[in-house]
Parts: structure tokens; C-alpha cells; sequence
């Protein structure tokens, strides 16, 4: 019965498969120009300001390599830009289409610790879903992308912003909210990282479920052995 | 019946691409007159460059002032990069104090002049308590005193068809700036820094100071000024030393 269970309309809309593919490219460009901008002076500092031979937050255990923040810098704008252009695009869609609503807001049932519970340890038991269950997305998952869309991409692109000299003299108040440029800089650098964390368990999350199966329906749509009832 | 759609399909297809092409072209003339390209737009990278100053320039326009801080919050450590020129010109320039040292400001002006330390300092003076980071991340809040170039460009009598101010300093570095940062009350030509005159590693005598870009716009160490409508023939056309090693024009980020 599992085998034969066929999806009647794409898992993933084309929009989505599409917005996905074009920020997990643009996420991969900002992650690997934001080290060579951060190798310049892996030195994190809390306030306005901070230098060598000022007290320091946190000394990253990676070494002073210069040279590489230019075309870091080049290319963490362009992909930001495009991450920034996307990622509208995907938010408005999904509000007009109600997506987040149909698909990503998890009902007060599923928010309730008996469900929770449950999903948990599924995870926690690496246990797979069933594939017609496969179809939504469990509560985990949606929680986990509500927080990357709401929360985590909107205090990135924030907290980059508060330490642009030029955006800080037109709203100041956005490095206040920060606690100074510096303070803006160490909170963009964590707020990376755990977009770092999230990815690693989301394509460990995806090898778990069937890596090429999972992979194949975002670029397909799920629908590639959909047949035409008789 | 079918090869008629076709062809009219690709009619209206050509019609919509030949009408997209011109109006993205005429985007683009609409933006160069209103100074949102920047020099170094060439490329792919230039794609997020133009899109980063047109954006900003449309944002925080002219009169956006950089955040003051006060005197408690002056940094006590200021880091340098790199040493000042090892040119013979300046050598000299420096073992005399400056005496002999001359601004030139030329180009597009009514009034090519060269000013003397002195006359700089007998100008209005302002002063700015601003942060400043370097492109590497770290960062310094210090107080500048200066002219305000806008005024030294009032003296002169700026040509309206200017675009950019050029800068050279007595080392081989040079930048340049639009005409909205040129004429922003925070950017000056600083001859001061913390109440005492610059620090030879600082820049002495005179360096330039633009409060809402990244310190390497801010050229030490200066010679000359130069006016112009394009940046073009300078260097490699990017509008500064920096673009040519691979970083941005526009350090506004």
C-alpha cells in the first residue's frame, strides 16, 4: 500500500522548487564569502568598536589571512542581493497563496506536548516517516522553517545592515538595537552560524528521509510518477 | 494554422524582448544621469555593486548625517595600516614640518589653486566625532578637525558638469568620491585628530575624511585634488586604487 501511494498534485510548487534552488545557491555564496570577509579578522567584539590590541569577545581559533575580504565582499553583496530579491519573492508568494498558513503554521493539536513528544523522538530515533505522512511536513520541521524565514534570514540581513556606515547615518537606530556596529557584527557572525547548524541538519535530515528521492522532489515537484487515474 | 501562431508568437515574443532590452537600457541611462552606477559596474559583481550604491544613494541621500559620538567614547587604540610614503617629495615635505607642503586643486573648477597648510587652517573648522571601520572589521572612534571640502570647493567654483572628486595622496594610493559625499558637511579635508595635529602615520598634514564610507576612502596623506565629470581615464577607469585590487568603489556597504 506505502509503495503505491502517488501524490495527486506536485509536493513542492514550482515557485518553491524554484525560490529553494536559487537561495540554496545564493546561502552556499554568502556562507563561503562571509569566511574569506571574517578571515581578515576573526576577532569578534562586543560595542561600538574594537581592534588589536583592544579586549576582544571572542578570538576565532582561524588564523589572520589577508587578502581575501575584496572579492569576499564582491560576492557576498551580489548573493546577498539575490538572497535579499529571492527571498521577497518566496515570502509574498507564500502570503498571497497561503502557504505558510496551509503548510508551515502547525495547528495548537501539533503544538501540544503529546504530538511534540512524539515527533521528537522520532527524530531522535532517526525513525523514518511514512510516505504518506511524507507528504506535509511534521511539526519539527515546520517550527524549524517558520524560525529560518521569520526570525534567523531577517536578524542576518538586520544585524548586516547595522554595520554599514552608511545605512547607520540614516537609520541609527537600527545599530542602537544592536548595541553598536561592533556588537552588530558578532550577533551577523552567530546568527550565520546557526544558518550553518540548521543547514547541516537539514541535509542530514534529507539524506535520512532518501537523499535522491527527497533532492528529486524539489526539483521535479514530486509528481514525476504521477499517473492519470484510468 | 500552427506555423502562423508560431510566427506570431515569436513576433510578439521579439516585440516584448526588443521593448525589455530598451527599457533596461533606458533604466540604466535614467540612472547614470542620476549618478546610481558606480565606476567599477563592469562584470558580474558589478551587477550587486550597482544595485548596493544605487540603493543606497536613493536611501540615504545627501544629507544623512553619520552618528557623533562623544569625547569619552574617543578610542585609545588606533591601529594603522601600513606605512606613510617613502617618496623623496614627501620625506622632504615631512623633515620641514610641512612648511613647503601646497594642496593642489585642479580639474573641472573656475579656480585651479594651492593651498598652504595655513590657509587650510585658516578656513572655518569643524569637528566631527565619528567611528570609522577599516574593511577588515576592526573599528576606532576618533575626532577629526578640518575644513569641510565643500567649502574649499565653494572657493574654487565647482563646474556643474562635476561627478566626482579625485584624490591623490604622495604614495602611489588614490580614490575617489560623487559629488554627494564631496559636498556632505561630514567630509573634510582633517588636518586634526583627538586635538593635536595628524599623526605622520595618520596621514600628516592633511588627509581626507568621509564619515558614512569605509576607512580606505578616506586617502591619507594628500597632494592633490582633481575635479572631474569621469573617472574613466584615471588608472583602469574603477575610480580608485582599491577597485583595481579588487575592492569596492562604493564603501558605503
Amino acid at each position: 500500500m506505502e509503495g503505491s501511494y502517488q501524490l495527486a498534485v506536485p509536493r513542492h510548487s514550482a515557485l518553491v522548487r524554484l525560490t529553494h534552488w536559487i537561495t540554496a545557491i545564493s546561502t552556499f555564496a554568502l556562507i563561503v564569502s562571509g569566511i574569506a570577509i571574517l578571515l581578515a579578522h576573526p576577532r569578534l567584539y562586543w560595542g561600538e568598536t574594537g581592534a588589536l590590541g583592544t579586549p576582544s569577545l571572542i578570538d576565532l581559533p582561524i588564523p589572520f589571512m589577508l587578502g581575501h575580504s575584496g572579492w569576499g565582499r564582491y560576492l557576498h553583496f551580489l548573493a546577498a542581493w539575490v538572497s535579499v530579491l529571492i527571498g521577497v519573492l518566496y515570502v509574498s508568494h507564500g502570503l498571497v497563496t497561503r502557504h505558510f498558513r496551509r503548510r508551515l503554521l502547525p495547528s495548537t493539536a501539533d503544538l501540544m506536548w503529546d504530538n511534540l513528544g512524539g515527533v521528537m523522538a522520532d527524530h531522535l530515533h532517526l525513525r523514518r516517516c511514512h510516505l504518506r505522512e511524507s507528504a506535509s511536513y511534521n511539526t519539527l520541521q515546520q517550527l524549524a522553517y517558520l524560525f529560518v524565514v521569520f526570525a534567523l534570514f531577517p536578524l542576518i540581513i538586520l544585524s548586516g545592515l547595522a554595520f554599514s556606515p552608511a545605512i547607520a547615518s540614516v537609520i541609527p537606530e537600527l545599530v542602537n538595537a544592536f548595541a553598536g556596529q561592533q556588537s552588530a557584527r558578532t550577533i551577523h557572525f552567530f546568527a550565520g552560524a546557526a544558518l550553518v547548524f540548521f543547514l547541516i541538519g537539514h541535509i542530514g535530515m534529507v539524506a535520512l528521509a532518501g537523499f535522491k528521492r527527497r533532492v528529486g522532489e524539489m526539483i521535479t515537484g514530486g509528481c514525476a510518477d504521477w499517473k492519470e487515474p484510468s | 494554422m500552427k506555423k502562423v501562431l508560431t510566427r506570431r508568437k515569436l513576433i510578439t515574443s521579439g516585440i516584448a524582448g526588443l521593448a525589455g532590452a530598451s527599457s533596461l537600457a533606458g533604466v540604466v541611462q535614467v540612472a547614470d544621469r542620476y549618478g546610481l552606477i558606480p565606476p567599477d559596474h563592469g562584470g558580474l559583481y558589478g551587477i550587486g555593486e550597482t544595485l548596493t550604491y544605487a540603493s543606497q544613494r536613493l536611501l540615504v541621500g545627501r544629507h544623512a548625517l553619520a552618528r557623533e559620538f562623544s569625547r569619552r567614547d574617543i578610542s585609545k587604540v588606533v591601529p594603522v595600516n601600513g606605512p606613510p610614503p617613502r617618496q623623496d617629495a614627501y620625506q622632504r615635505l615631512l623633515a620641514n614640518n610641512f612648511r613647503d607642503w601646497r594642496l593642489t586643486i585642479d580639474g573641472l573648477v573656475a579656480r585651479p589653486s594651492a593651498f598652504s597648510l595655513a590657509a587650510l587652517q585658516g578656513f572655518p573648522s569643524s569637528t566631527q566625532i565619528t567611528h570609522q571601520a577599516c574593511e577588515e572589521g576592526w573599528s576606532f572612534i576618533a575626532e577629526w578637525t578640518g575644513v569641510p571640502l565643500s567649502y574649499v570647493l565653494d572657493l574654487v567654483g565647482v563646474d556643474p558638469r562635476a561627478r566626482y572628486v579625485v584624490f591623490f595622496p604622495f604614495d602611489n594610493f588614490w580614490e575617489s568620491i560623487d559629488m554627494a559625499d564631496a559636498l556632505h558637511p561630514q567630509t573634510y579635508l582633517a588636518y586634526g585628530m583627538n586635538g593635536q595635529d595628524i599623526p605622520t602615520p595618520h596621514g600628516a598634514p592633511v588627509r581626507l575624511r568621509v564619515a558614512r564610507q569605509l576607512g580606505y576612502k578616506s586617502i591619507k596623506y594628500l597632494s592633490r585634488v582633481t575635479v572631474t565629470d569621469s573617472v574613466k581615464d584615471i588608472g583602469k577607469g574603477l575610480g580608485g586604487i582599491n577597485p583595481e585590487y579588487g575592492y569596492s568603489w562604493w564603501a558605503g556597504i
